[in-house]
């Protein structure tokens, strides 16, 4: 008896020892690592939002889902960016869902005029040296959306050439490439069906985390 | 048990990454690249030596009956702690290795040296220990992202800002200039191919180094017995 409560003791002295130190390494880094998480986002917003704007770009966001532009119930997140109060452009985070495998998770600016601004792509899972030319690091094939828009080229050519589109494929890889072509386009007629509704519904920024 | 064996047998005689063949999850998943093999590697490194300090310490406190579910508490809160300072302090590279450093818990390396090592060793010893297997399993890490790398992209270190900051980028080497990439080799099949590779070349050079001391043993055993005969 006497020698089970002392395990008992010597483990549960051992959980005490690490939840201590979990929660004081946990209080310490917290706040910077909440600042690296905006540092990371702001960077990426920055590499396609060129335009000027005066808000805090990361404090007028909100979230919402919409099954019909963005499929398999995902949340996207919207930045705002305004210049003087009147809106300047919007920076879309949504995914595409038709990659070769997994989500590919994509940035997309847009301008209040329905022009693309730019697209990123934050995070993939696609073939390394085939479906990873959609990085910008490793091709310019991403920073071929800029200045496109849903009637530039026209919206039937808003595809990859394979199926009669406008936007070129990689050797090897087609499907990379489709997916993020027509994710940005339904995230553009998004962007057109509720303009209004984007830039007027309020800002739901709360706590640390963008 | 001296520091010398300890040494010798974590980074050659019993390597986890290419004779005990331990952790080999985080082994074929990160070595893509050198500079990810040089960040897993080394923040497993640090893992093992404080799993193995924090356990040595505890070893007489720990009976037998409680001490997998302590080693469980100690490895995972070890690993947490390293993930937390990485993500505030290193975030780029945090960004590249993320997904992996949860994995290390996975690394059966570390509660098997946590058992077989610093459960039985005092502090110091134990340490050294988690060093030397942590160097050990680095260095088989590195071989392998450095083979994988120059094969499959044609270049050492590529990413090395990720680790070392803006001065890292004077630090890739382009060994092939405008090299079509080999995908083979950075895809998990090349990984499996490249590990076994490795064991293969470090089994041959251990085989011709024991062979080599082998006749050096024989031949003045053959000294003494002649000098015997006459």
């Amino acid at each position: 008896m006497n020698r089970i409560l002392r395990s008992a003791a010597a483990l549960g002295l051992v959980a005490i020892v690490c939840t201590s130190a979990l929660t004081a390494v946990d209080k310490l880094t917290a706040e910077r690592i909440a600042e690296q998480e905006r540092r990371v986002v702001l960077e990426q917003l920055g590499q396609i939002l060129p335009q000027q704007y005066d808000n805090p770009l990361l404090d007028d966001r909100f979230s919402f889902r919409d099954e019909y532009y963005f499929p398999n119930n995902q949340e996207v997140v919207a930045y705002r960016a305004r210049y003087q109060g009147s809106p300047q452009a919007v920076v879309l985070k949504f995914k595409a869902v038709n990659g070769y495998n997994g989500n590919i998770e994509l940035l997309a600016g847009i301008s209040a005029d329905g022009t693309l601004l730019g697209v990123r792509v934050t995070s993939h899972k696609e073939t390394p040296g085939l479906g990873d030319a959609i990085e910008a690091e490793k091709s310019d094939w991403i920073l071929g959306f800029s200045d496109k828009s849903l009637g530039q080229p026209a919206l039937a050519r808003w595809t990859v050439e394979r199926d009669g589109g406008a936007f070129d494929q990689f050797t090897g890889a087609t499907i990379t490439p489709r997916a993020v072509v027509e994710a940005v386009r339904d995230a553009l007629a998004y962007f057109e069906a509720n303009r209004d509704y984007v830039f007027d519904t309020a800002s739901q920024a709360s706590g640390v985390t963008p | 048990m001296s520091y010398k064996k300890i040494f010798l047998d974590g980074l050659w005689q019993q390597n986890t990454g290419l004779v005990v063949l331990l952790g080999l999850c985080p082994l074929l998943a990160v070595s893509a690249t050198v500079v990810n093999a040089i960040g897993l590697g080394l923040a497993t490194t640090l893992t093992l030596v404080f799993s193995n300090l924090a356990v040595s310490l505890a070893r007489r406190v720990l009976r037998p009956e409680i001490r997998i579910p302590a080693y469980v508490i100690i490895i995972a809160t070890v690993v947490t702690v390293i993930q937390l300072l990485m993500q505030a302090w290193f975030h780029d590279l945090y960004r590249v290795l993320g997904i992996f450093i949860p994995l290390i818990v996975t690394n059966c390396a570390i509660i098997g040296r946590a058992e077989a090592f610093a459960a039985r060793n005092p502090p110091l010893l134990s340490v050294a220990d988690g060093l030397a297997t942590g160097f050990g399993f680095c260095l088989a890490l590195v071989a392998l992202g450095a083979l994988r790398e120059v094969l499959g992209r044609g270049t050492l270190l590529s990413q090395a800002h990720l680790m070392f900051g803006d001065a890292g980028k004077s630090l890739q080497i382009t060994l092939i200039p405008d090299h079509p990439g080999f995908l083979l080799a950075m895809l998990p099949p090349g990984a499996f191919i490249g590990l076994g590779l490795l064991i293969a070349g470090r089994n041959w050079l251990d085989a011709r180094i024991s062979g080599r001391r082998k006749q050096v043993a024989d031949s003045t055993r053959n000294g003494i017995q002649e000098e015997a005969v006459t």
